[in-house]
């Protein structure tokens, strides 16, 4: 308001128009404002009841223009928009769910096949270890029967050698003293004497 | 130009009207109200246009106010209460809007005459009254009548209750409307300080500074004001509702 005084000081030595519009406690002389003044005369603007019938026309066909246009058109746009990305979200988190399902599905189809193969491959190695086994222990049934029917055969042979062997000794030993006797004594020796002589010597 | 800090809330007739002897002329403050309803509706029409599931910047701003208001709505007077939303959503853009634009120089601040926010208010507290008679009947009146109080203290707080129930509409109007003019002549009054100071010479242009400084600084402080002043109308409009939609809540 400073500048209010100031003006109107300097207004003073113009003469009798600008005095006067300084009385009126306005500061402005164009004719729009002036005019405003004379109405208002002095009052703060916005207390100046003057216009408040057109303040209220205007704002009623604004804010109802508004309002009608919020609620009909720029509302349900909007209200739309968020809906269908709502809608957008859960369609996504639904497929997103319903794919882990069947990933989850298809690993635990895996994990099963893959146990399963594992099993497989257990029962091969041990019927293949068991075949095996068996085989072996064939073979060595078999061969160990071969070496005893080979040994009882060499036994056999052995046995009857000695047997042969035996009975041939007393023949010897009986030609053997038939020669000592004649060497030794001359004459001649029964036969059935030496062969009682061995026969006794045998019996030692 | 005038440095009269009030100049600015002058109401100017562009297009004289005059209706059975009451003015009803075309004033700047109408031009304003236009201009901020064509803001508003422009912005938000404009924005959403592409409807994108992907919103734009300038679409998320809109949504973003949408939202805002209608959890605030939802917060304060419940889901029976979302009803209401076009009219709080409006009463926020316009009043957020006129704030707004009233901080363009040389613009004309709607908001800043007593007539339209009293107006507004108004608006909101009348459609409180019938919607709570509409809905409830005379049980609407029981917003008058607290709960738990002793029968003799009832008279006194009664009283209260209407007594405070008819100040809302003037507090209600008189919050924005001061918050308003009272921010716009500060600035006027700062920025006059840098006018008429420079205008003294070169220590004046020094001594300048610190009135531009503090416009600058108030004119940052004016659009938080703007803001937050539309937020309060809403929310109050919101609890205000509340009232007529459960009117024996409290």
């Amino acid at each position: 308001m400073f500048v209010t005084a100031a003006y109107a000081q300097s207004t003073t030595t113009e003469g009798a128009e600008a005095h006067d519009a300084a009385a009126a406690g306005e500061v402005h002389t164009e004719t729009g404002v002036a005019h405003e003044g004379e109405h208002g005369s002095g009052v703060f603007p916005p207390f100046d009841s003057s216009h408040f019938a057109s303040q209220l026309l205007w704002l009623a066909i604004t804010f109802g223009l508004f309002y009608l246009l919020m609620s009909k058109v720029i509302i349900p746009r909007i209200g739309g928009i968020l809906e269908t990305r709502h809608d957008r979200i859960a369609q996504d988190l639904d497929e997103a769910s319903r794919l882990k399902g069947e990933a989850d599905a298809a690993i635990a189809a895996y994990e099963q096949e893959l146990s399963d193969a594992r099993a497989k491959g257990h029962s091969i190695a041990d019927t293949a270890r068991e075949a095996a086994k068996n085989k072996a222990s064939a073979d060595r049934v078999a061969v160990e029967a071969d070496l005893a029917k080979k040994i009882a055969a060499a036994e056999t042979r052995i046995a009857d050698i000695k047997t042969k062997a035996l009975s041939d000794v007393g023949a010897i030993a009986e030609e053997t003293a038939t020669a000592v006797v004649t060497q030794l004594i001359g004459g001649t020796v029964t036969k059935a004497e030496i062969s009682a002589a061995v026969k006794a010597s045998a019996g030692n | 130009m005038s440095n009269d800090p009030t100049h600015q809330f002058l109401v100017n007739k562009i297009v004289p009207i005059e209706i059975g002897g009451i003015d009803f002329s075309f004033t700047n403050a109408s031009l304003f109200m236009v201009a901020t309803v064509g803001a508003a509706a422009g912005f938000l029409y404009l924005t959403t246009s592409q409807r994108g599931l992907i919103p734009t910047r300038m679409q998320s701003v809109s949504e973003m106010s949408y939202e805002f208001i209608a959890s605030m709505l939802r917060e304060g007077a419940g889901s029976q209460g979302m009803k209401f939303f076009p009219m709080v959503f409006s009463l926020f853009m316009f009043v957020l809007t006129a704030n707004l634009l009233g901080m363009f120089p040389y613009f004309f601040t709607v908001t800043s005459q007593i007539i339209v926010t009293f107006a507004l208010a108004v608006f909101v507290v009348g459609t409180v009254i019938l919607y709570g008679f509409y809905k409830h009947g005379l049980g609407f009146l029981q917003l008058f009548v607290p709960h738990g109080v002793p029968g003799a203290l009832l008279p006194l707080v009664v009283s209260i209750e209407v007594i405070s129930f008819l100040s809302r509409p003037i507090s209600l109007s008189v919050r924005l409307f001061a918050n308003m003019l009272a921010g716009h002549i500060t600035l006027k009054v700062f920025a006059g300080f840098v006018a008429s100071l420079s205008a003294l010479g070169a220590l004046g242009i020094g001594g300048a500074i610190l009135p531009l400084l503090m416009t600058v600084a108030l004119t940052g402080l004016e659009f938080l004001v703007a803001f937050l002043q539309a937020y309060v109308f809403a929310v109050l409009t919101c609890m205000y509702l509340n009232d007529a939609v459960h009117p024996g809540s409290h």
